[in-house]
């Protein structure tokens, strides 16, 4: 049941949004989340936004994985 | 998909397996680790991740279907209220199947009761709009990701001053039968996956009392193949280490003191109250009620109704299932009295329940 969409911001008006994944929109409340703006990454819930998903978070979980994989395989 | 493809590499899952291969060779016994979420529970049976893992590791899961974690009782409760004239029930589709004492919201359906599947609480308020003449009764049912929709929901509905809309409150909180899980003494759990999305709203440090009282390492992790084995691996490495302490593995979205805005959300509208898990029984303070300035919005107190009284399914291992004990091929109704078509048992029932998932996929995933 807590399963969340990451979706794309299209567009706002007030605390509603417009959010898009594969060319599939679908409107949801921005009532959970603060300064979101167009084109930010969102989780989507039961048609609410409920948290911001961090691009930068997102790229240094993998390379982090890359890296421990790496050393790891090289102690191998 | 954002980062869903990059989350579901192939490549990088094996390397992470030959990791974990690695880092439990040092260790001499079996490691269990509980993953609390159903949406968890889903993604390892979905991705065989049971059969990719060390014999040293096993997985088992927790109490983390709200559906499946529903007291019959409230079943009954909504059914009785499907029964009054001019209602419309609303709710979360995984609802309508499961079994009562002696009916279902879908049984009601086809006897002529009014059943709405709805995506969101916010689809409920627009019934409520859309049809002044009945009272919309919206099942609020779901953990801390869910229960600040439907507080969000309520404050539309005061805002837009509706008078026939209703809730019928279950939400249920997360830490609080973490800690009845980990004090067991029957069960023996060495670590928790922790949910993503009730921590994307609890925060990471919400976790950390448990880890204080009980010494359980607990890694917040998210639901994509590489989240998984990421969380396994950093449970172990606590484990080897023979370290306790709350790691989160979910960044991109998890927050040490999570998402205050929805907390504010989910505080103003409800209150703590104690409630009733399926399996495991009455927990202090670990369910939601409507605040007292929010009762108009409370079915259970405005629309009063006579509810029939419990009837328990006999021989279903549901509640021994939901504590992680027993495995749903120990249960004698599973794949024979109870299946997916004819559930006896909500973990059959609800798309995220364990008997529904082994069911589906074989005991460690992707064999059917």
């Amino acid at each position: 049941m807590c399963l969340g969409i990451p979706m794309q911001v299209k567009t706002i008006a007030e605390e509603m949004a417009v959010c898009e994944i594969d060319g599939v929109r679908r409107e949801a409340s921005l009532m959970m989340i603060e300064d979101v703006k167009v084109g930010d990454y969102v989780l989507i819930h039961a048609g609410f936004a409920i948290e911001k998903i961090d691009e930068n978070e997102a790229h240094l979980t993998l390379k982090a994985l890359r890296e421990a994989l790496d050393m790891g395989l090289v102690a191998e | 998909m954002k980062h869903q493809q990059e989350y579901r590499d192939p490549g990088l899952a094996k390397l992470q397996l030959q990791a974990l291969n690695q880092v439990v060779s040092e260790f001499d016994g079996v490691m269990t680790f509980m993953e609390v979420c159903g949406t968890h529970t889903m993604a390892i049976y979905q991705n065989g991740i049971r059969s990719l893992l060390p014999d040293k590791i096993r997985l088992i899961s927790g109490p983390g279907c709200p559906v499946c974690v529903t007291p019959v009782g409230y079943v009954d409760h909504a059914v009785a209220l499907s029964r009054r004239p001019d209602t419309i029930v609303a709710t979360f589709g995984d609802m309508v199947r499961v079994p009562g004492s002696s009916s279902s919201l879908l049984k009601e359906q086809a006897a002529g009761a009014t059943i709405k599947i709805v995506y969101s609480p916010l689809d409920a308020v627009k019934l409520a709009e859309k049809h002044p003449e009945s009272d919309i009764v919206f099942l609020g049912v779901g953990f801390e990701t869910t229960a600040p929709t439907v507080a969000g929901a309520v404050l539309t509905a005061e805002q837009i001053k509706l008078e026939n809309f209703y809730v019928l409150c279950s939400h249920k909180t997360m830490p609080g039968p973490m800690s009845v899980l980990a004090g067991d003494p029957e069960l023996k759990v060495d670590g928790y996956l922790c949910p993503a999305h009730v921590s994307a709203i609890i925060g990471a440090n919400a976790y950390q009392p448990l880890v204080d009282t009980y010494k359980i390492p607990c890694v917040v992790t998210g639901f994509e193949p590489l989240d998984v084995l990421q969380g396994v691996l950093m449970l172990t490495r606590q484990v080897i280490a023979k370290l306790a302490k709350v790691e989160t593995q979910y960044r991109r979205v998890v927050k040490p003191e999570g998402n205050r805005k929805a907390q504010a959300l989910l505080n103003q509208v409800f209150e703590p109250c104690n409630a009733r898990w399926r399996g495991i029984g009455d927990i202090p303070e670990s369910g939601l009620q409507l605040r007292p300035e929010f009762s108009h919005f409370d079915a259970a107190l405005q629309l009063p109704i006579e509810v029939e009284d419990v009837v328990e399914h006999q021989g279903c291992l549901c509640g021994e299932i939901l504590k992680g004990k027993v495995r749903p091929a120990d249960c004698r109704l599973f794949r024979t009295a109870c299946t997916p078509e004819n559930p006896v048992g909500a973990c059959m029932v609800s798309s995220e329940g364990t008997c529904a998932a082994e069911y589906k996929y074989g005991i460690s995933g992707q064999q059917a």
